[in-house]
């Protein structure tokens, strides 16, 4: 590991972009993760890589598709109103199997709504925000240096299952800092792209990328490929963390920074005699489901607590399937649960639940 | 041990570059530190405020619900954060400009007149780090080597000639 850094979490986001060995950025500015771009701009020159700050969010989506497709590592970052922009895009480059990295800092809505700290857009991103039967790989950092490690690892997730992987945070995250080590240097996954579009140079056969098929039983072919795929990833990819869950009275679900505010919580909550754990899920999508079965039966009751008004609570069900009571607290509009209030409603459970 | 210290003024007096100068020194002693500035719809109407954590442990909640420390450069700013400061914590003012101090009695109070202290040295840029050196004597949060090592990893290289300057304004006010 090198020196010790102290650095804004959207700036290193672009720095882990390019020691993942990205040279392509296509972005439009928007707050709170404008920094991203500022920064790749700046660097980019030196090291040959190519950035554009495109007419819009659209164009940008576009252009890290026709990116991907000729093999490049890739990435573009916005924020809620302008990752809407690109759902479009996003199905397409699920359609077509194509590689590439997205952020989202996310901000509050809905519309254009406010810039504070938001999971407002967790729906959008794990269950598909754009049209027809298609997943992305959602990963959830809770602090900086894990925002670099992810940052690197979504690359080569994207290469090693021709998939989009977001990159999923808040402007809590994007603007504080925190220490950061890099390694000295990343360990890039090579992964086979006989399939990109960079001409054939008469040697070989075209290489087709698209993502229209109007024969059905071909889309169909398409289809029962790309959830194979899905299913493999869910085996594979799913990434969690766990704290103090065994023998836990009450465990609570929360991701990204919002676990960090947990944290504090099961402390204050142990000083009263009451255990709580914690089930993070850092991928969103491959959902943690197992982990959540495995303890289903151990606490009294689970508690999801997210800047939004339900909506991991969902899978957080759907995984504990009825086995216990499963509560829900949560703000919007950039409000942000103390920890008193989240420790309020864990004793209120409590309460209940004896 | 867990500092928790929150820095609040207008936009354009140094407030956000002092929290991260003192997050810069707990690093460098090898402590676990977070900085969290303020970048909502306020900073549009001028004031800035920034959340800093200086721990022996992992940092959890980098947002504060309530401090060990706080620093306020104006007025306003004294009366949104002086009941988020915990009872035997610190309150620092710059006297210049929040001739009213605190109504607490239950925590240590210093009115320090950093602006005009800074304006006397020539320079009013250095209130913030007359107000830090207060900071730092009052609580040992870090040591003086690393806050002045901080000065030179955090300010750009061409404000280096500065830092001189700006060491004994940080005794100024850890002196007064």
């Amino acid at each position: 590991m090198g020196e010790k850094l102290l650095m804004k979490g959207n700036e290193v986001i672009a720095e882990a972009a390019i020691r993942a060995g990205c040279r392509y950025y296509f972005g439009y500015p928007i707050t709170p993760q404008t920094e991203i771009m500022h920064y790749i701009a700046k660097k980019f020159p030196s090291i040959g890589g190519t950035f554009i700050q495109a007419e819009s969010e659209v164009a940008a989506i576009n252009m890290v598709y026709g990116a991907a497709a000729a093999g490049a590592r890739v990435m573009t970052s916005s924020s809620s109103p302008g990752i809407s922009l690109k759902q479009e895009g996003l199905s397409y480059i699920a359609g077509a199997e194509l590689p590439a990295v997205i952020v989202n800092i996310v901000r509050c809505g809905p519309g254009l709504g406010g810039i504070l700290p938001s999971q407002g857009d967790y729906f959008q991103a794990v269950k598909g925000g754009g049209h027809g039967d298609y997943k992305m790989v959602v990963l959830a950092p809770s602090s900086i240096q894990e925002l670099y490690e992810l940052t690197v690892e979504a690359f080569n997730i994207a290469d090693r299952y021709r998939i989009a992987v977001m990159i999923m945070g808040d402007g809590t995250l994007g603007q504080m800092m925190e220490t950061v080590e890099f390694r000295d240097r990343e360990e890039i996954e090579e992964a086979d792209k006989s399939w990109a579009v960079t001409g054939t140079r008469m040697e070989r056969e075209h290489n087709v990328i698209t993502s229209i098929y109007i024969d059905p039983e071909v889309l169909e072919d398409l289809n029962n490929r790309l959830q194979a795929k899905y299913r493999i990833i869910e085996q594979r990819e799913v990434r969690v963390e766990t704290y103090n869950c065994d023998g836990a009275d009450i465990i609570v679900s929360a991701f990204g920074t919002v676990a960090r505010i947990v944290k504090n919580v099961i402390r204050m909550a142990e000083k009263e005699g009451i255990r709580v754990g914690l089930i993070r899920p850092i991928t969103l999508w491959p959902f943690p489901t197992e982990t959540f079965r495995k303890y289903a039966e151990v606490p009294a009751a689970f508690l999801s607590v997210e800047l939004n008004a339900g909506q991991m609570v969902e899978d957080v069900r759907l995984a504990v399937n009825g086995k216990r009571e499963v509560y829900f607290y949560g703000r919007t509009g950039g409000m942000i649960p103390t920890q008193k209030e989240i420790l309020d409603k864990i004793r209120e459970i409590y309460k209940n639940s004896r | 041990m867990q500092h928790e210290i929150i820095i609040a003024g207008f936009g354009g007096q140094g407030i956000l570059s002092a929290g991260r100068l003192l997050a810069y020194a707990g690093m460098l002693e090898n402590k676990n530190v977070s900085w969290l500035p303020s970048y909502g719809p306020e900073m549009r109407g001028g004031t800035a405020n920034c959340h800093v954590i200086i721990s022996d442990e992992a940092v959890g909640s980098p947002i504060l619900n309530s401090c060990t420390s706080l620093i306020v450069m104006n007025g306003p700013s004294l009366e949104k954060f002086e009941n988020m400061v915990v009872p035997g914590g610190i309150i620092i003012t710059d006297k210049s400009l929040v001739p009213e101090g605190p109504q607490r009695k239950d925590v240590d109070v210093f009115e320090v007149p950093a602006t005009q202290m800074a304006s006397d040295m020539g320079n009013l840029t250095f209130a913030n780090i007359i107000l830090l050196g207060k900071l730092v004597a009052a609580t040992g949060m870090v040591s003086v080597e690393s806050f002045e090592t901080a000065l030179y990893k955090v300010l750009p290289e061409k404000y280096h000639h500065l830092i001189p300057n700006e060491m004994e304004a940080f005794r100024k006010g850890m002196e007064y």
